[in-house]
């Protein structure tokens, strides 16, 4: 069972940064780095697959980043960041031996275990795949337990698909039905050129006893979830990670409210079914 | 193996057409294939040929001065591949490139276009199905343009 320190709301342990210094770095595209954390003292967090760790470059502010390590068998922390603003800027600009702070697990995780005995399609789109890894890792290690497994990955350009030769090596060393697809290649690319929504009709899978996880920005998840649906996989057994700005990590801020729920408390992985109607709504 | 009659026939451009209209249609195809890497048509070519694609994969290549050609779109078994044979200049605006090996089926643009003038019903109905190709390309471009992967995630 995953930890989470979502439910100890007010907490000093929830809301006090931890302090974890980045043990490896690794530049994955022109503005995405990976970096991996040690605890500076005591045991690591063990964060479950879908859940987040509040990561505070200190001086600057804090971020939520998904988690993307394998958490069957990491013992570091392994966090995939876009340097697109000011802290996410100064946490990749972070070099071996750098402290920040860390708090976390926060949310819950994908449904894996329900997953069971079930087909997984699992699609992710530029650098929504670090969120997924987690979960990916486990189908991997406990293959026998899942039916077909589909991974899906479409990205801008080939460069900005992150993990690629990690991704390539489960298809050679694992059953997985893989497919990658760009928005614009070279004539070096050997997969696919369109939207990964091309990648689902001729997916292979048993839509009436199959889950489906998407990550990826919100309108490309939307388009993913519509093209799930119309190869008749319910609504229900689409799970998807949300992305807000989430600030406390524990429901007491609000910053990441969408409608009746809050993201960081509820979520971040919701089903299609609970948020398709909320992300219809421009003011949210 | 599927008669060339039977492929045609239950491809879904062509699907649902007259058994007279399909007999024509079949009449203006052969059956082709190309190693990986060759090249099927170059832009500028006349638009005499469009292709259904029954096995592999073709890739759509743009050149672009003083860089590599920038691959735009790829199309894979069960796709048509052309439809500039339908819309004056008749003229080809891409490379395309079989990218590993295809079987396809290849039919004479300019014999159906001749067709198509004289066989209105013929021409409509193949001008509402390119119509629906057309129409599902723009979409994708236009997708495309929204950049779907470009706005943050966690």
């Amino acid at each position: 069972m995953a930890q989470t320190l979502t439910e100890t709301a007010g907490s000093l342990e929830a809301m006090t940064p931890v302090p974890y210094a980045v043990t490896a770095k690794r530049q994955d595209t022109y503005d995405t780095w990976t970096l991996e954390l040690e605890p500076q003292n005591g045991a690591p967090i063990v964060p479950g697959p879908g859940q987040f760790n509040m990561l505070y470059a200190f001086g600057v502010g804090e971020v939520p980043i998904s988690n993307a390590g394998n958490f069957d068998t990491d013992e570091r922390l392994v966090h995939t960041i876009r340097a697109v603003g000011a802290v996410t800027k100064a946490l990749c600009a972070a070099e071996v031996g750098t402290v920040i702070g860390v708090r976390g697990p926060f949310g819950n995780t994908w449904p894996i275990e329900d997953a069971k005995g079930k087909d997984v399609v699992i699609v992710a789109g530029g650098i929504g795949l670090p969120p997924l890894r987690p979960a990916i890792y486990h189908v991997l290690k406990n293959r026998k337990d899942y039916g077909r497994f589909v991974l899906l990955y479409g990205a801008r350009t080939p460069s900005d698909m992150v993990f690629l030769d990690e991704v390539k090596s489960w298809q050679c060393n694992y059953d997985v039905d893989l497919d990658l697809i760009v928005d614009a290649g070279d004539t070096d690319w050997k997969g696919k050129v369109g939207l990964v929504t091309k990648l689902i009709p001729p997916a292979e899978f048993d839509a009436d006893d199959a889950r489906g996880f998407i990550v990826g920005p919100e309108i490309m998840m939307k388009f993913v979830a519509q093209e799930l649906i119309n190869r008749d996989l319910p609504a229900e057994s689409i799970y998807v990670s949300l992305e807000r700005t989430m600030r406390c990590g524990v429901g007491l801020c609000g910053h990441c409210q969408v409608g009746p729920t809050i993201v960081c408390r509820d979520g971040a992985v919701y089903t299609w079914a609970e948020v398709e109607n909320l992300l219809a709504v421009k003011e949210l | 193996m599927k008669t060339l009659d039977a492929v045609i026939a239950e491809s879904p451009v062509f699907f649902g057409l007259t058994q007279e209209q399909l007999e024509f249609i079949v009449g203006c195809a052969q059956n082709v294939h190309f190693e990986e890497g060759q090249r099927i048509v170059k832009a500028g070519d006349s638009a005499d040929t469009f292709y259904l694609i029954r096995m592999g994969e073709v890739a759509l290549d743009l050149d672009v001065p003083n860089k590599k050609p920038v691959r735009i779109d790829t199309v894979e078994a069960g796709q048509v591949v052309g439809w500039s044979w339908l819309i004056p200049p008749y003229e080809w605006k891409y490379d395309v490139t079989a990218t590993e090996l295809v079987r396809a089926v290849a039919f004479d643009g300019a014999c159906l276009r001749g067709k198509c003038d004289t066989d209105t019903a013929l021409g409509y109905e193949l001008l509402s199905r390119f119509a629906l190709i057309l129409v599902g390309r723009l979409q994708a471009t236009r997708f495309r343009l929204l950049d779907i992967y470009g706005t943050d995630t966690h």
